[in-house]
């Protein structure tokens, strides 16, 4: 029973030693790399977060140039095409309206990267700067702030963006808000446990003792040396997002007919699974492998910028 | 002890260790070969990166993954470890070898009472059924001088001290009777007093156990009280091996000299000296120098040095040196009075009574859920301009709440604090810009202290321009000046922390501080954390730094021979007040208050001669929650006249000078009861 705990302690040494190896080199011959190029390397070392990067670039690229590159018109009908079968020329096969299903995934690609992205995006900004005050001001305050957002926390995701879109009624605009009223509370906790741990630091301790204001030192002494967990929570938000805005798509609320979106797309080929089961396969399977990409990205991103489980 | 003949138990030959790491394969371990007695112990010395824990841990096969021996021999009782296999192995890892780490609190489960965690060795390793395992860990508990054994098995690892711990992980390790103990730093996390004790226990037990130890530490002065015979590591090999008083007498390479020239010595004149440095820092195991690794930065190197790596060789008798001009190398008097100067005289006059910094009755107390905090509890202290004063204790004494409450991090709850006369506002919010530029701070922590994503120069230009009122010209110009004032190149100005080591942090962490152009800065234990050589090129700097500007220091530290280097005046603290302040030589000399007769004797000096007088303080520092009744000190204190000390509040006794002590007992009855009882006298140990 000694030993889990020495091999605990051993490793640390082993660590200690390489870092003391790296930290006594001469600093006139050493090569200097900087954070990002040790990440990239980093990364590099990583095929799973590798390869999910990769998918997660192709679908980005998707998102901005696909309706250049999607073989047919997305919208265009086709009476003798009506759920046909894949084939060369239609590598996804057709919907129930003799539309192309790969150029109606590769436009829709778009829609989620946009909608997903931008409620992420409004939830970051928003939710970094109550977790910035909220952590830094402390006392009864944070205690507040943190017990509401636990309020909204607690409610069941899917269910409160149900409540919110049925309320104010399903446009692109409130699917981004919606999505960022969502994302708010996590992406201001992860920020606040960051605060938290920076506030005490000497470093900041330095700041106050020389005088900076009280925004100087939230937004250049401890915003900044948050900045790897709050992008591995962004990328982990996104991915979640995609899943979101197409779980509403499902169910009526997304995006409307007749712009194409994937979650809508699956349902409506519901009707046809036992005929045509590909008009429902290839959108699912394409949600499926951009939420695992991008997981193993964000996770990725974890790895190679905060080693340790977050030990900054 | 002289080596017995006998076979030794465990003996390392030619011991090589890679580790596989983002750099490459480096070679941490290279070639080395030691040998342990029955009752020997072995002393790895080393700074951090030499390679000693590798070594010790490469020899049991027990390394990081990304660890591997690659050449060598190691045999315990003859049996060649290398070749076990692992299950073999593992049977004797905790049976034959037994293992003490640096952090009690981390080697031990917090989630199982000590007795149940001690009781699984015996059943594990010794095949004990419950009672007699029981009994087992009695017995062991005893035997490393426990107080109450049978409470202590029922305990869980954070109702004990850190020195309670420390000696359940011994009992522990003991407990099998192992051939081989291992101690990596076992006392480096503890408080002097405390690391005293556990010295003495360790002493002890080698004479009663039959293990070999192989003890791996960076403190010369620790080596001098346990190891029969020490090793002095540098990037991976050994430099010097030799009998303890031997090395320290009389060291044959170069390093060992510089090492030992590092620490600062008590030495009660009135001349403040610098220290000896080793120019340059210890070379990546990758990128190490053709001829003797130690070469580029030794003082005695010639042309010869730099063409062939020198071996580790027997020069005479058993003392074994890797210098091949080992017959140049000087006694270390002589080389300490040549590679080091005088730098000031010890101020202790007020210079026109100007006291800069006063404290008065100044207290901190905290609100916890259970009572209040004292954590600082009344304390006076005065710093007049350019003088230094010391402020030592142990952990829990308050000395950094008093630094804090002086720079306005923590506000003072009662008392007052006035620089130049003026009293201070609370915090530094409320506090003008004036002010806040005359009194800096230099942090503990060296990977804290600086903000990881602001490069060096950014560091130093902000309390240029936001306290100094330059312009960006200017503050890089006189940023410049400053990194060149404490010895970094320019070329540093555009670097990340991340980039640095800690000694170079610590450095540009001062700069900062003397940025603004302080009449004092706040030293709160800058030093602690980083080796030997760089502490002493520090403290260089820090008095070259205090001579050219006049600046004042706060030094705080718990280490009391750093404190008696730097500072003219020493004030001793204990649990939030202090017990004895005064002129630096009055109070290293008698008469003292009994807590620093205690902190005296508990120092590990490195110097096999001297003798110390064994004064041990029993229990530990009590809660600042919960301040003994009467004198403060009075349960821990080995002269406690009674009833006295438990009832009454102590007078201050005022000697010759300034010097104050805070006790019962009379200043003349202090001297004649403490004559015989210390040496630490310079003269005796030359």
């Amino acid at each position: 029973m000694v030993e889990p705990n020495v091999k605990d302690e051993l490793f640390d040494t082993a660590i200690m030693d390489e870092e003391a190896v790296k930290g006594f080199s001469d600093p006139a011959q050493q090569e200097r790399p900087r954070t990002w190029r040790l990440y990239w390397r980093r990364l590099l070392k990583r095929p799973a977060a590798l390869v999910g990067t990769v998918i997660f670039c192709f679908f980005l690229f998707l998102a901005v140039f696909g309706p250049w590159i999607a073989p047919y018109d997305y919208e265009k009908q086709s009476a003798e095409l009506r759920l046909a079968t894949p084939t060369l020329s239609h590598p996804f096969g057709a919907d129930q309206f003799g539309r192309d299903i790969l150029s109606r995934i590769i436009v829709g690609t778009r829609n989620i990267f946009l909608l997903g992205g931008f409620g992420t995006a409004i939830a970051v900004v928003i939710g970094t700067a109550i977790g910035l005050f909220s952590g830094y001001v402390g006392g009864s305050i944070d205690e507040v702030v943190m017990r509401l957002l636990d309020v909204l926390l607690s409610f069941p995701s899917l269910l409160l963006a149900l409540v919110l879109l049925s309320t104010v009624g399903p446009s692109n605009i409130n699917i981004v808000f919606v999505v960022a009223i969502l994302y708010i509370p996590m992406v201001a906790r992860v920020v606040r446990s960051m605060v938290l741990d920076l506030k005490n630091k000497e470093f900041v301790e330095a700041a106050r003792v020389r005088g900076e204001t009280r925004s100087y030192v939230l937004f250049r002494e401890i915003l900044p040396n948050s900045l790897p967990p709050l992008l591995v929570e962004a990328s982990m938000r996104f991915s979640y997002s995609i899943f979101l805005v197409a779980s509403l798509g499902f169910l009526g609320l997304g995006v409307q007919p007749p712009s194409p979106d994937w979650g809508l797309q699956i349902n409506q080929a519901r009707a046809f699974f036992a005929i045509a089961p590909w008009v429902l396969l290839f959108p699912a399977c394409t949600i499926a492998v951009l939420v695992i990409a991008t997981n193993l990205m964000s996770d990725g991103l974890r790895q190679v910028m905060l080693p340790g489980g977050g030990r900054n | 002890m002289a080596a017995p003949a006998s076979r030794p138990v465990f003996e390392i030959e030619g011991l090589c260790v890679d580790y596989t790491t983002e750099l490459g394969v480096l070679h941490a371990v290279r070639d080395v070969s030691l040998a342990v007695h029955e009752h020997e112990s072995f002393g790895l010395v080393g700074e951090s990166g030499s390679g000693k824990s590798t070594l010790a841990m490469g020899a049991i096969r027990y390394l990081a993954q990304n660890g591997r021996v690659t050449d060598g021999s190691v045999r315990l009782n003859g049996v060649e470890l290398l070749d076990l296999p692992d299950r073999a192995l593992r049977a004797l890892w905790g049976a034959k070898i037994g293992v003490v780490y640096q952090s009690p609190l981390s080697a031990l489960n917090p989630s199982i009472v000590i007795g149940k965690q001690l009781a699984e060795v015996a059943r594990q390793h010794l095949g004990m059924d419950a009672a007699a395992a029981r009994d087992r860990v009695h017995e062991m508990l005893t035997k490393v001088a426990m107080p109450d054994p049978e409470a202590v098995t029922k305990r869980y690892p954070h109702q004990l001290s850190g020195g309670m711990l420390q000696r359940c992980v011994i009992a522990m390790a003991l407990m099998t009777d192992p051939s081989l103990l291992i101690m990596d730093e076992p006392t480096t996390a503890l408080d002097v007093t405390t690391q005293a004790v556990v010295l003495d226990l360790v002493a002890e037990l080698k004479r009663e156990f039959d293990s070999a130890i192989l003890y791996i530490t960076h403190d010369l002065g620790v080596i001098t009280k346990i190891c029969d015979r020490v090793g002095v590591m540098y990037a991976g090999e050994f430099m010097e091996q030799a009998e303890l008083k031997e090395l320290f007498k009389r060291p044959l390479h170069p390093y060992t000299l510089d090492l030992l020239g590092c620490v600062p010595h008590f030495d009660p004149t009135p001349q403040k000296r610098s220290l000896v440095t080793i120019p340059g820092s210890i070379p990546r195991v990758d990128q190490l120098p053709p001829g003797c690794i130690f070469a580029p930065r030794c003082g005695f190197v010639e042309e010869a040095c730099t063409q062939a790596r020198p071996p580790l060789v027997a020069v005479q008798g058993a003392h074994l040196s890797a210098c091949r001009r080992w017959q140049a190398v000087p006694p270390p008097a002589e080389y300490l009075r040549a590679a080091t100067e005088a730098v000031r005289e010890v101020q202790t006059e007020c210079v026109a009574r100007e006291v800069l910094v006063a404290a008065d009755d100044t207290q901190v107390h905290f609100k916890a859920p259970k009572g209040t905090v004292r954590a600082v509890d009344g304390v006076d202290l005065e710093v007049c301009v350019g003088q230094t004063l010391g402020v030592v204790g142990e952990s829990g004494s308050g000395k950094t709440t008093v630094a804090r409450a002086i720079i306005g991090l923590t506000p003072r709850t009662s008392g007052d604090i006035r620089l130049r006369g003026d009293s201070l506002a609370l915090s530094t919010a409320k506090r003008p810009r004036s002010t806040l530029r005359e009194i800096q701070m230099v942090f503990q922590n060296p990977d804290a202290s600086l903000n990881p994503t602001r490069s060096v120069g950014d560091a130093i230009m902000r309390p240029l321009a936001l306290l100094g009122g330059l312009d960006r010209r200017q503050a890089k110009d006189k940023a410049l000046e400053l990194l060149a004032s404490v010895s970094l190149p320019a070329s540093y100005f555009d670097r990340l922390p991340h980039e640095l080591s800690g000694g170079e942090k610590q450095r540009v962490a001062i700069a900062r501080a003397f940025a603004a152009e302080p009449g004092i800065i706040l030293c709160d234990e800058p030093i602690s954390s980083l080796d030997v050589s760089v502490q002493g090129s520090l403290m260089n700097l820090l008095m070259k730094l205090q001579v050219e500007k006049q600046t004042s220091y706060l030094f705080i530290s718990h280490d009391l021979s750093a404190v008696q280097h730097l500072s003219d005046v020493i004030a001793v603290v204990y649990l939030g007040h202090v017990m004895e302040v005064g002129d630096a030589t009055t109070v290293l000399t008698p008469p003292f208050h009994p807590y620093t007769e205690a902190l005296l004797s508990a120092v590990p000096l490195a110097d096999p001669d001297v003798k110390q007088k064994p004064i041990r303080l029993s229990g530990s520092v009590p809660s600042a929650m919960n301040v003994p009744s009467g004198c403060r000190f009075h349960p821990r204190c080995p002269r406690c006249l009674g009833d006295v000390c438990r009832e009454q509040e102590p007078p201050w006794r005022v000697g010759e000078g300034d010097h104050r002590i805070y006790c019962h007992i009379p200043l003349d009855e202090l001297a004649r009861l403490q004559a015989e009882t210390l040496v630490l006298d310079a003269e005796e140990s030359a």
